[in-house]
Protein backbone atom coordinates (compact mmCIF):
# COMPACT_ATOMS: atom_id res chain seq x y z
CA UNK A 1 0.00 0.00 0.00
CA UNK A 2 3.07 2.37 0.96
CA UNK A 3 4.64 1.63 -1.97
CA UNK A 4 1.48 2.52 -4.41
CA UNK A 5 1.30 5.79 -2.60
CA UNK A 6 5.39 6.32 -3.29
CA UNK A 7 4.70 5.50 -7.10
CA UNK A 8 1.77 7.67 -7.50
CA UNK A 9 3.84 10.29 -5.60
CA UNK A 10 6.89 10.13 -7.75
CA UNK A 11 4.75 9.47 -11.62
CA UNK A 12 3.16 13.39 -10.17
CA UNK A 13 6.25 14.59 -9.52
CA UNK A 14 7.51 13.63 -13.15
CA UNK A 15 4.90 14.05 -14.64
CA UNK A 16 5.38 17.80 -15.76
CA UNK A 17 8.56 16.78 -17.29
CA UNK A 18 7.29 13.79 -18.96
CA UNK A 19 4.27 15.53 -20.30
CA UNK A 20 6.39 18.48 -22.24
CA UNK A 21 9.29 15.45 -23.18
CA UNK A 22 6.73 13.59 -25.19
CA UNK A 23 5.07 16.63 -26.95
CA UNK A 24 8.02 18.41 -28.11
CA UNK A 25 10.70 15.29 -27.96
CA UNK A 26 9.12 11.92 -28.68
CA UNK A 27 6.04 13.05 -30.77
CA UNK A 28 7.36 15.25 -33.07
CA UNK A 29 10.53 12.19 -33.40
CA UNK A 30 7.64 9.58 -34.46
CA UNK A 31 5.50 12.19 -36.36
CA UNK A 32 8.37 13.22 -38.65
CA UNK A 33 9.74 9.57 -39.08
CA UNK A 34 5.78 8.70 -40.18
CA UNK A 35 5.69 12.39 -42.06
CA UNK A 36 8.90 11.12 -43.90
CA UNK A 37 6.93 7.87 -44.87
CA UNK A 38 3.87 10.00 -46.92
CA UNK A 39 4.05 12.51 -49.32
CA UNK A 40 2.80 15.66 -48.64
CA UNK A 41 -1.10 16.74 -49.25
CA UNK A 42 -1.86 19.01 -51.69
CA UNK A 43 -5.02 20.91 -53.42
CA UNK A 44 -5.21 17.84 -55.80
CA UNK A 45 -4.04 15.00 -53.94
CA UNK A 46 -4.54 13.49 -50.78
CA UNK A 47 -1.46 11.88 -48.86
CA UNK A 48 -0.24 8.85 -49.82
CA UNK A 49 1.59 6.20 -48.29
CA UNK A 50 5.19 6.36 -49.81
CA UNK A 51 7.11 3.95 -48.37
CA UNK A 52 10.93 4.66 -48.36
CA UNK A 53 10.44 6.56 -51.79
CA UNK A 54 11.14 9.58 -50.12
CA UNK A 55 14.53 8.06 -48.72
CA UNK A 56 15.46 7.18 -52.35
CA UNK A 57 14.95 10.40 -53.90
CA UNK A 58 17.04 11.89 -50.94
CA UNK A 59 19.71 9.47 -51.75
CA UNK A 60 19.39 10.92 -55.11
CA UNK A 61 19.61 14.45 -54.58
CA UNK A 62 23.06 16.13 -55.28
CA UNK A 63 22.16 18.79 -52.84
CA UNK A 64 21.34 16.57 -50.00
CA UNK A 65 25.00 14.87 -51.01
CA UNK A 66 26.23 18.81 -51.35
CA UNK A 67 25.53 19.65 -48.05
CA UNK A 68 26.27 16.57 -46.13
CA UNK A 69 29.88 17.05 -47.53
CA UNK A 70 29.86 20.50 -46.25
CA UNK A 71 29.18 19.65 -42.49
CA UNK A 72 31.71 16.58 -42.75
CA UNK A 73 34.29 19.17 -44.41
CA UNK A 74 33.23 21.71 -41.69
CA UNK A 75 33.54 19.13 -38.85
CA UNK A 76 36.85 18.28 -40.23
CA UNK A 77 37.67 21.43 -40.66
CA UNK A 78 36.87 23.31 -37.32
CA UNK A 79 37.33 20.27 -34.60
CA UNK A 80 40.79 19.45 -34.86
CA UNK A 81 41.85 23.18 -34.99
CA UNK A 82 39.78 24.07 -32.35
CA UNK A 83 40.96 21.00 -29.99
CA UNK A 84 44.24 22.44 -30.46
CA UNK A 85 43.86 25.65 -29.62
CA UNK A 86 41.65 24.76 -26.96
CA UNK A 87 44.31 23.04 -25.29
CA UNK A 88 46.83 25.89 -26.04
CA UNK A 89 44.67 28.04 -24.07
CA UNK A 90 43.74 25.84 -21.42
CA UNK A 91 47.67 25.52 -20.48
CA UNK A 92 48.50 28.80 -20.63
CA UNK A 93 45.19 29.81 -18.52
CA UNK A 94 45.68 26.78 -16.11
CA UNK A 95 49.48 28.14 -15.34
CA UNK A 96 50.11 31.46 -13.06
CA UNK A 97 51.00 34.25 -15.26
CA UNK A 98 50.34 38.00 -15.17
CA UNK A 99 47.08 39.11 -16.91
CA UNK A 100 45.52 35.52 -16.30
CA UNK A 101 41.85 36.75 -15.63
CA UNK A 102 42.33 38.77 -18.46
CA UNK A 103 43.56 36.17 -20.84
CA UNK A 104 41.02 34.11 -19.87
CA UNK A 105 38.26 36.49 -20.82
CA UNK A 106 39.54 37.26 -23.92
CA UNK A 107 39.63 33.65 -25.38
CA UNK A 108 36.16 32.90 -23.93
CA UNK A 109 34.49 36.15 -25.20
CA UNK A 110 33.42 34.50 -28.39
CA UNK A 111 31.62 31.46 -26.53
CA UNK A 112 29.21 34.50 -24.65
CA UNK A 113 28.18 36.09 -28.25
CA UNK A 114 25.42 34.57 -30.18
CA UNK A 115 26.15 33.15 -33.49
CA UNK A 116 24.02 35.59 -35.32
CA UNK A 117 26.13 38.74 -33.92
CA UNK A 118 29.40 36.46 -34.82
CA UNK A 119 28.88 36.35 -38.61
CA UNK A 120 27.44 40.40 -38.72
CA UNK A 121 31.34 41.29 -37.40
CA UNK A 122 32.79 39.19 -39.92
CA UNK A 123 30.71 39.68 -42.75
CA UNK A 124 32.57 42.91 -42.50
CA UNK A 125 35.90 41.19 -42.30
CA UNK A 126 35.22 38.77 -45.38
CA UNK A 127 33.91 41.45 -47.16
CA UNK A 128 35.31 41.86 -51.43
CA UNK A 129 37.14 44.93 -51.33
CA UNK A 130 36.57 47.26 -48.45
CA UNK A 131 36.33 44.09 -46.23
CA UNK A 132 39.32 43.97 -43.12
CA UNK A 133 41.22 41.16 -45.01
CA UNK A 134 40.97 42.35 -48.65
CA UNK A 135 42.49 45.45 -47.30
CA UNK A 136 45.17 43.90 -45.52
CA UNK A 137 46.01 41.73 -48.55
CA UNK A 138 46.14 44.13 -50.72
CA UNK A 139 48.96 45.99 -48.87
CA UNK A 140 51.03 42.97 -50.19
CA UNK A 141 50.11 43.72 -53.73
CA UNK A 142 47.09 40.38 -53.74
CA UNK A 143 44.25 40.85 -55.73
CA UNK A 144 40.62 41.39 -53.95
CA UNK A 145 38.70 38.48 -52.87
CA UNK A 146 34.97 37.17 -52.60
CA UNK A 147 35.64 35.32 -49.79
CA UNK A 148 31.86 34.45 -48.96
CA UNK A 149 30.69 34.74 -52.47
CA UNK A 150 32.99 32.18 -54.76
CA UNK A 151 32.51 28.82 -53.59
CA UNK A 152 36.19 28.13 -53.25
CA UNK A 153 36.36 29.94 -50.60
CA UNK A 154 33.09 30.50 -48.81
CA UNK A 155 33.80 27.08 -46.75
CA UNK A 156 37.08 27.84 -45.62
CA UNK A 157 35.88 31.74 -44.50
CA UNK A 158 32.74 30.25 -42.45
CA UNK A 159 35.90 27.39 -40.48
CA UNK A 160 37.80 30.34 -39.09
CA UNK A 161 34.79 32.22 -37.97
CA UNK A 162 33.70 29.01 -36.47
CA UNK A 163 36.67 28.04 -34.88
CA UNK A 164 37.18 31.24 -33.64
CA UNK A 165 33.92 31.45 -31.79
CA UNK A 166 34.38 27.64 -30.32
CA UNK A 167 37.88 27.42 -29.34
CA UNK A 168 37.35 29.24 -25.82
CA UNK A 169 34.39 26.99 -25.21
CA UNK A 170 35.96 24.08 -25.18
CA UNK A 171 38.78 25.72 -23.60
CA UNK A 172 37.22 25.55 -20.45
CA UNK A 173 36.75 21.76 -20.40
CA UNK A 174 40.32 21.24 -21.41
CA UNK A 175 40.69 23.79 -18.28
CA UNK A 176 38.46 21.30 -15.87
CA UNK A 177 40.21 18.81 -16.86
CA UNK A 178 43.75 20.08 -16.05
CA UNK A 179 42.36 20.91 -12.85
CA UNK A 180 41.95 17.34 -11.82
CA UNK A 181 45.53 16.43 -12.67
CA UNK A 182 46.88 16.26 -9.13
CA UNK A 183 50.11 18.80 -9.00
CA UNK A 184 52.36 15.87 -7.68
CA UNK A 185 52.84 14.83 -10.84
CA UNK A 186 54.60 17.88 -12.10
CA UNK A 187 56.41 17.98 -9.58
CA UNK A 188 57.63 14.17 -10.25
CA UNK A 189 58.41 15.04 -13.51
CA UNK A 190 60.37 18.55 -12.87
CA UNK A 191 62.86 16.16 -10.47
CA UNK A 192 62.78 13.83 -12.97
CA UNK A 193 64.65 16.62 -15.25
CA UNK A 194 61.67 15.56 -17.97
CA UNK A 195 61.27 18.78 -19.90
CA UNK A 196 57.56 20.56 -19.79
CA UNK A 197 56.96 18.94 -24.18
CA UNK A 198 57.37 15.58 -22.33
CA UNK A 199 55.67 16.03 -19.43
CA UNK A 200 52.77 17.24 -21.52
CA UNK A 201 53.14 14.30 -24.02
CA UNK A 202 53.58 11.65 -21.61
CA UNK A 203 51.30 13.02 -18.56
CA UNK A 204 49.10 16.15 -19.22
CA UNK A 205 47.98 14.76 -22.87
CA UNK A 206 46.87 11.01 -21.94
CA UNK A 207 44.98 12.28 -18.84
CA UNK A 208 43.09 14.38 -20.69
CA UNK A 209 42.05 11.96 -23.31
CA UNK A 210 38.52 11.65 -22.09
CA UNK A 211 37.97 15.09 -22.23
CA UNK A 212 39.50 14.98 -25.48
CA UNK A 213 36.70 12.74 -26.40
CA UNK A 214 34.07 14.26 -24.64
CA UNK A 215 34.79 17.64 -26.50
CA UNK A 216 35.07 15.68 -29.27
CA UNK A 217 31.77 14.47 -30.14
CA UNK A 218 30.03 17.41 -28.56
CA UNK A 219 32.02 19.45 -31.08
CA UNK A 220 30.56 16.94 -33.71
CA UNK A 221 26.90 17.16 -32.90
CA UNK A 222 27.54 21.06 -32.45
CA UNK A 223 28.81 21.71 -35.55
CA UNK A 224 25.24 20.13 -37.32
CA UNK A 225 23.17 22.17 -35.00
CA UNK A 226 24.27 25.68 -35.42
CA UNK A 227 23.70 27.24 -38.92
CA UNK A 228 22.62 30.49 -37.45
CA UNK A 229 25.75 32.12 -39.11
CA UNK A 230 24.39 31.35 -42.63
CA UNK A 231 21.27 33.67 -42.47
CA UNK A 232 23.39 36.38 -42.28
CA UNK A 233 26.54 35.53 -44.39
CA UNK A 234 25.61 33.42 -47.42
CA UNK A 235 22.16 31.26 -47.11
CA UNK A 236 23.75 28.65 -47.69
CA UNK A 237 25.37 29.85 -50.90
CA UNK A 238 26.58 30.19 -53.19
CA UNK A 239 24.92 27.61 -55.37
CA UNK A 240 24.78 25.48 -51.95
CA UNK A 241 28.50 25.86 -51.57
CA UNK A 242 27.65 26.63 -48.05
CA UNK A 243 24.47 24.68 -47.19
CA UNK A 244 24.59 22.59 -44.40
CA UNK A 245 21.89 19.76 -43.29
CA UNK A 246 19.62 21.99 -40.72
CA UNK A 247 19.88 25.08 -42.68
CA UNK A 248 18.49 22.32 -45.77
CA UNK A 249 15.92 21.11 -43.79
CA UNK A 250 14.62 24.65 -42.55
CA UNK A 251 14.55 25.98 -46.67
CA UNK A 252 12.90 22.91 -47.12
CA UNK A 253 10.04 23.20 -44.85
CA UNK A 254 9.79 26.92 -44.65
CA UNK A 255 10.83 28.00 -48.43
CA UNK A 256 9.29 25.28 -49.97
CA UNK A 257 6.63 24.08 -47.90
CA UNK A 258 7.87 20.52 -48.67
CA UNK A 259 6.93 18.72 -44.92
CA UNK A 260 7.45 15.22 -46.52
CA UNK A 261 11.10 15.45 -47.99
CA UNK A 262 11.94 17.66 -45.06
CA UNK A 263 11.30 14.84 -42.67
CA UNK A 264 13.18 12.68 -44.31
CA UNK A 265 16.60 15.00 -44.15
CA UNK A 266 15.21 14.87 -40.11
CA UNK A 267 15.35 11.56 -40.10
CA UNK A 268 18.62 11.33 -41.40
CA UNK A 269 20.35 14.29 -39.19
CA UNK A 270 18.55 12.78 -36.23
CA UNK A 271 19.96 9.20 -36.78
CA UNK A 272 23.55 10.10 -37.45
CA UNK A 273 23.42 12.57 -34.18
CA UNK A 274 21.90 10.08 -32.04
CA UNK A 275 24.33 7.24 -33.28
CA UNK A 276 27.37 9.59 -32.47
CA UNK A 277 25.38 10.73 -28.88
CA UNK A 278 25.20 6.77 -27.93
CA UNK A 279 28.59 6.44 -29.01
CA UNK A 280 29.46 8.89 -26.21
CA UNK A 281 27.75 7.14 -23.89
CA UNK A 282 29.27 3.69 -24.55
CA UNK A 283 32.62 5.18 -24.37
CA UNK A 284 32.19 6.58 -21.16
CA UNK A 285 30.34 2.73 -19.91
CA UNK A 286 33.98 1.67 -21.05
CA UNK A 287 35.60 3.67 -19.06
CA UNK A 288 34.12 3.17 -15.75
CA UNK A 289 34.31 -0.49 -16.30
CA UNK A 290 37.88 -0.20 -17.13
CA UNK A 291 38.38 1.82 -14.03
CA UNK B 1 65.53 30.24 -13.98
CA UNK B 2 67.92 29.81 -16.02
CA UNK B 3 68.65 32.11 -18.92
CA UNK B 4 67.12 29.86 -21.70
CA UNK B 5 63.99 29.02 -19.61
CA UNK B 6 63.62 32.62 -18.92
CA UNK B 7 63.54 33.62 -22.29
CA UNK B 8 61.07 30.65 -23.58
CA UNK B 9 58.57 31.60 -21.13
CA UNK B 10 58.80 35.45 -22.36
CA UNK B 11 57.83 34.12 -25.52
CA UNK B 12 55.26 31.78 -24.33
CA UNK B 13 53.78 34.92 -22.75
CA UNK B 14 54.01 36.57 -26.07
CA UNK B 15 52.38 33.81 -27.99
CA UNK B 16 49.58 33.84 -25.46
CA UNK B 17 49.24 37.51 -25.32
CA UNK B 18 49.35 37.44 -29.26
CA UNK B 19 46.31 34.92 -29.55
CA UNK B 20 44.19 36.55 -27.04
CA UNK B 21 44.83 39.99 -29.26
CA UNK B 22 43.46 38.14 -32.16
CA UNK B 23 40.78 37.03 -29.82
CA UNK B 24 39.53 40.23 -28.65
CA UNK B 25 40.20 42.19 -32.08
CA UNK B 26 36.86 41.00 -34.14
CA UNK B 27 34.90 42.26 -31.32
CA UNK B 28 37.20 45.23 -30.10
CA UNK B 29 36.96 46.56 -33.82
CA UNK B 30 33.08 46.29 -34.03
CA UNK B 31 33.15 48.43 -30.78
CA UNK B 32 35.47 50.39 -32.03
CA UNK B 33 33.35 51.05 -35.64
CA UNK B 34 30.04 51.37 -33.78
CA UNK B 35 31.72 54.92 -33.03
CA UNK B 36 32.80 55.98 -36.12
CA UNK B 37 31.36 57.15 -38.82
CA UNK B 38 31.18 54.19 -41.54
CA UNK B 39 33.87 55.80 -43.77
CA UNK B 40 36.03 56.34 -41.20
CA UNK B 41 35.12 53.03 -39.91
CA UNK B 42 36.10 51.45 -42.99
CA UNK B 43 39.61 52.78 -43.93
CA UNK B 44 40.52 52.71 -40.22
CA UNK B 45 40.94 56.31 -39.95
CA UNK B 46 42.16 55.74 -36.13
CA UNK B 47 42.28 59.51 -35.41
CA UNK B 48 38.26 60.58 -36.99
CA UNK B 49 35.98 61.78 -34.83
CA UNK B 50 33.66 59.94 -32.47
CA UNK B 51 29.82 59.92 -32.99
CA UNK B 52 26.98 58.12 -31.18
CA UNK B 53 24.98 58.74 -34.55
CA UNK B 54 25.24 55.24 -35.45
CA UNK B 55 23.57 54.32 -32.12
CA UNK B 56 20.95 56.77 -32.74
CA UNK B 57 20.23 55.15 -36.56
CA UNK B 58 20.16 51.78 -35.31
CA UNK B 59 17.56 52.95 -32.27
CA UNK B 60 15.53 54.07 -34.55
CA UNK B 61 15.54 51.45 -37.44
CA UNK B 62 14.47 48.50 -35.41
CA UNK B 63 12.55 48.36 -32.07
CA UNK B 64 15.81 47.04 -29.66
CA UNK B 65 14.06 47.83 -26.54
CA UNK B 66 11.39 45.79 -27.43
CA UNK B 67 13.24 43.19 -28.84
CA UNK B 68 15.31 43.25 -25.30
CA UNK B 69 12.57 43.06 -23.98
CA UNK B 70 11.41 39.81 -25.50
CA UNK B 71 14.63 37.65 -24.83
CA UNK B 72 14.43 38.80 -21.41
CA UNK B 73 10.65 37.72 -20.88
CA UNK B 74 11.34 34.21 -22.91
CA UNK B 75 14.84 33.63 -20.49
CA UNK B 76 12.19 34.32 -17.76
CA UNK B 77 10.22 31.70 -18.98
CA UNK B 78 12.34 28.91 -19.76
CA UNK B 79 14.61 29.07 -16.50
CA UNK B 80 12.10 29.07 -13.72
CA UNK B 81 10.00 26.36 -15.74
CA UNK B 82 13.01 24.70 -16.53
CA UNK B 83 14.38 24.63 -12.82
CA UNK B 84 10.85 23.67 -11.28
CA UNK B 85 9.52 20.79 -13.65
CA UNK B 86 13.76 19.17 -13.65
CA UNK B 87 13.68 19.67 -9.86
CA UNK B 88 10.52 17.76 -9.45
CA UNK B 89 11.55 15.32 -11.88
CA UNK B 90 15.23 14.80 -10.05
CA UNK B 91 13.87 14.42 -6.95
CA UNK B 92 11.01 11.30 -8.19
CA UNK B 93 14.12 9.65 -9.72
CA UNK B 94 16.21 10.15 -6.76
CA UNK B 95 14.12 9.35 -3.93
CA UNK B 96 11.16 7.89 -4.82
CA UNK B 97 12.07 5.07 -7.47
CA UNK B 98 8.75 4.60 -8.70
CA UNK B 99 8.07 1.67 -10.60
CA UNK B 100 9.30 1.97 -14.14
CA UNK B 101 11.89 4.97 -13.29
CA UNK B 102 14.43 3.11 -15.65
CA UNK B 103 12.66 3.22 -18.42
CA UNK B 104 11.56 6.67 -17.59
CA UNK B 105 14.78 8.03 -17.24
CA UNK B 106 16.03 6.41 -20.95
CA UNK B 107 12.90 8.26 -22.31
CA UNK B 108 14.80 11.50 -21.03
CA UNK B 109 17.93 11.01 -21.79
CA UNK B 110 16.47 10.78 -25.61
CA UNK B 111 16.15 14.57 -25.42
CA UNK B 112 19.96 14.61 -24.96
CA UNK B 113 20.30 13.09 -28.66
CA UNK B 114 17.48 14.19 -30.11
CA UNK B 115 17.17 18.49 -28.93
CA UNK B 116 14.35 20.69 -30.03
CA UNK B 117 17.15 22.47 -32.42
CA UNK B 118 15.74 19.35 -35.10
CA UNK B 119 12.73 18.88 -34.64
CA UNK B 120 11.74 22.65 -35.34
CA UNK B 121 9.27 21.28 -38.16
CA UNK B 122 7.56 19.03 -36.22
CA UNK B 123 7.36 21.63 -33.12
CA UNK B 124 6.02 24.39 -35.56
CA UNK B 125 3.39 22.32 -36.76
CA UNK B 126 2.18 21.39 -32.79
CA UNK B 127 2.45 25.00 -31.61
CA UNK B 128 0.16 26.02 -34.30
CA UNK B 129 -2.62 23.31 -33.58
CA UNK B 130 -2.21 24.80 -29.97
CA UNK B 131 -2.90 28.64 -31.55
CA UNK B 132 1.21 29.34 -29.95
CA UNK B 133 3.14 30.53 -32.98
CA UNK B 134 4.34 34.02 -32.52
CA UNK B 135 4.04 34.22 -28.78
CA UNK B 136 6.94 33.79 -26.13
CA UNK B 137 5.32 30.94 -24.73
CA UNK B 138 5.02 29.02 -27.92
CA UNK B 139 9.19 30.06 -28.04
CA UNK B 140 9.78 28.64 -24.88
CA UNK B 141 7.89 25.58 -24.22
CA UNK B 142 9.89 23.07 -26.74
CA UNK B 143 13.01 23.91 -23.77
CA UNK B 144 11.36 23.66 -20.88
CA UNK B 145 11.40 20.31 -20.00
CA UNK B 146 15.59 20.05 -19.99
CA UNK B 147 16.84 16.43 -19.69
CA UNK B 148 20.46 18.05 -19.32
CA UNK B 149 18.49 20.13 -16.22
CA UNK B 150 17.11 16.54 -14.61
CA UNK B 151 20.29 15.32 -15.17
CA UNK B 152 21.99 17.09 -13.17
CA UNK B 153 20.10 17.64 -10.46
CA UNK B 154 19.49 13.97 -10.22
CA UNK B 155 23.26 13.91 -9.79
CA UNK B 156 23.50 16.02 -7.50
CA UNK B 157 20.56 14.80 -5.31
CA UNK B 158 22.24 11.62 -5.36
CA UNK B 159 25.32 12.84 -3.50
CA UNK B 160 22.88 13.61 -0.81
CA UNK B 161 23.70 11.51 2.03
CA UNK B 162 20.32 9.86 3.05
CA UNK B 163 20.82 10.81 6.97
CA UNK B 164 20.19 14.37 5.88
CA UNK B 165 16.87 13.02 4.67
CA UNK B 166 15.90 10.94 7.74
CA UNK B 167 17.20 13.60 10.31
CA UNK B 168 14.39 16.14 8.20
CA UNK B 169 12.36 13.25 8.48
CA UNK B 170 12.10 12.97 12.57
CA UNK B 171 11.82 16.79 12.80
CA UNK B 172 8.61 16.01 10.90
CA UNK B 173 9.22 17.69 7.72
CA UNK B 174 6.60 16.67 4.84
CA UNK B 175 7.75 14.85 1.44
CA UNK B 176 7.85 18.64 -0.05
CA UNK B 177 9.32 19.98 2.67
CA UNK B 178 12.51 17.40 3.07
CA UNK B 179 13.19 18.84 -1.39
CA UNK B 180 12.10 22.66 -0.36
CA UNK B 181 14.60 22.56 2.67
CA UNK B 182 17.31 19.57 1.80
CA UNK B 183 18.03 18.96 -1.38
CA UNK B 184 17.37 22.44 -3.12
CA UNK B 185 19.67 24.23 -0.44
CA UNK B 186 22.51 22.01 -1.10
CA UNK B 187 21.97 21.82 -5.01
CA UNK B 188 22.47 25.32 -4.35
CA UNK B 189 25.96 25.27 -6.87
CA UNK B 190 23.91 23.18 -9.59
CA UNK B 191 21.05 25.71 -9.70
CA UNK B 192 23.51 28.32 -10.55
CA UNK B 193 25.77 26.75 -12.54
CA UNK B 194 22.82 25.21 -14.80
CA UNK B 195 20.83 28.78 -14.81
CA UNK B 196 23.86 30.51 -16.20
CA UNK B 197 24.43 28.12 -18.92
CA UNK B 198 20.87 28.21 -19.61
CA UNK B 199 20.27 31.49 -19.79
CA UNK B 200 23.43 32.30 -22.43
CA UNK B 201 22.07 29.38 -24.42
CA UNK B 202 18.62 30.82 -24.58
CA UNK B 203 19.46 34.28 -24.63
CA UNK B 204 21.58 33.89 -27.88
CA UNK B 205 19.41 31.11 -29.48
CA UNK B 206 17.99 32.48 -33.24
CA UNK B 207 17.15 29.27 -35.46
CA UNK B 208 13.75 28.35 -33.39
CA UNK B 209 12.98 31.47 -32.46
CA UNK B 210 13.21 32.98 -36.02
CA UNK B 211 10.67 30.21 -37.19
CA UNK B 212 7.99 30.97 -34.60
CA UNK B 213 8.25 34.75 -34.44
CA UNK B 214 6.97 36.45 -36.81
CA UNK B 215 5.70 40.29 -35.44
CA UNK B 216 7.79 43.04 -33.31
CA UNK B 217 5.72 41.68 -30.09
CA UNK B 218 7.30 38.69 -30.19
CA UNK B 219 10.90 38.35 -31.89
CA UNK B 220 14.20 38.14 -29.18
CA UNK B 221 17.16 40.39 -29.79
CA UNK B 222 18.85 37.84 -31.92
CA UNK B 223 15.94 37.68 -34.22
CA UNK B 224 15.79 41.36 -34.56
CA UNK B 225 19.48 41.32 -35.20
CA UNK B 226 19.07 39.02 -37.76
CA UNK B 227 16.22 40.69 -40.02
CA UNK B 228 18.01 44.16 -39.15
CA UNK B 229 21.47 42.83 -41.30
CA UNK B 230 19.61 40.98 -43.98
CA UNK B 231 18.26 43.54 -46.31
CA UNK B 232 20.41 43.62 -49.54
CA UNK B 233 19.77 47.67 -49.90
CA UNK B 234 23.71 48.13 -48.67
CA UNK B 235 24.91 47.40 -45.75
CA UNK B 236 26.39 50.43 -43.26
CA UNK B 237 29.13 48.57 -41.32
CA UNK B 238 29.08 51.18 -38.57
CA UNK B 239 25.40 51.11 -38.32
CA UNK B 240 25.07 47.32 -38.05
CA UNK B 241 28.30 47.40 -35.36
CA UNK B 242 25.70 49.64 -33.29
CA UNK B 243 23.08 47.44 -33.62
CA UNK B 244 25.23 44.48 -32.98
CA UNK B 245 26.32 45.73 -29.92
CA UNK B 246 23.01 47.11 -28.73
CA UNK B 247 22.13 43.32 -29.46
CA UNK B 248 24.95 41.42 -27.44
CA UNK B 249 25.61 44.23 -24.02
CA UNK B 250 23.47 42.94 -22.03
CA UNK B 251 24.65 39.83 -21.77
CA UNK B 252 28.15 40.76 -22.36
CA UNK B 253 28.08 43.39 -19.87
CA UNK B 254 26.65 40.31 -17.51
CA UNK B 255 29.65 38.38 -18.33
CA UNK B 256 32.15 40.45 -17.77
CA UNK B 257 31.52 41.49 -14.23
CA UNK B 258 30.78 37.86 -13.26
CA UNK B 259 33.33 36.48 -15.87
CA UNK B 260 34.63 33.61 -13.07
CA UNK B 261 31.12 32.31 -12.60
CA UNK B 262 29.99 31.93 -16.15
CA UNK B 263 33.23 29.99 -16.72
CA UNK B 264 33.18 28.17 -13.65
CA UNK B 265 29.13 27.26 -14.29
CA UNK B 266 30.01 25.80 -17.48
CA UNK B 267 32.83 23.77 -16.98
CA UNK B 268 30.87 22.28 -13.70
CA UNK B 269 28.00 22.04 -16.07
CA UNK B 270 30.47 20.24 -18.54
CA UNK B 271 32.06 17.52 -15.87
CA UNK B 272 28.88 16.15 -15.05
Amino acid sequence: MKDNVRNFQGWLLFAPAAILLLAFTHYPTITTFLNSLYTNKSIIRPRRFSGIEGYESMLSDPIFWKVFANNMWLALGTIPTSIGLAIIMALIVNKAIPGRGLLRMAYFTPTMLPMIAVANIWLFFYAPEIGLIDQATSIFGFESTNWLGSPSTVLPSIMVMTVWKEAGFFMVFYLAGLQTISPELEEAAKLEGSSRWNYFWRVQYPLLLPTTLFVLINAFLNSFKLVDHLFVLTKGGPDNASNLILYYIYETAFAFLDVSYASALTIFLLVLLALTALAQFLFIEKRVHYR
Amino acid sequence: MTYKNRFTSSLELMGAYILAAFWVLPLLYAFWAAFHYSNDAIHFNIFSPLTLDNFREAWSQAPFLRYGLNTFLLVSFILPGQLLISTLAAYAFVRFKFSGANVAFALVLVQLMITPEILIVQNYVTLSKLGLVDTITGMGLPYVASAFCIFLLRQTFKSIPKELEDAAELEGCSTMGILWKVYVPLATPTFIAFSLVSVSHHWNNFLWPLIISNSVETRPLTVGLGIFGSPETGVDWSIMSAATLISVAPLLIAFLIFQKQFVQSFMQAGIK
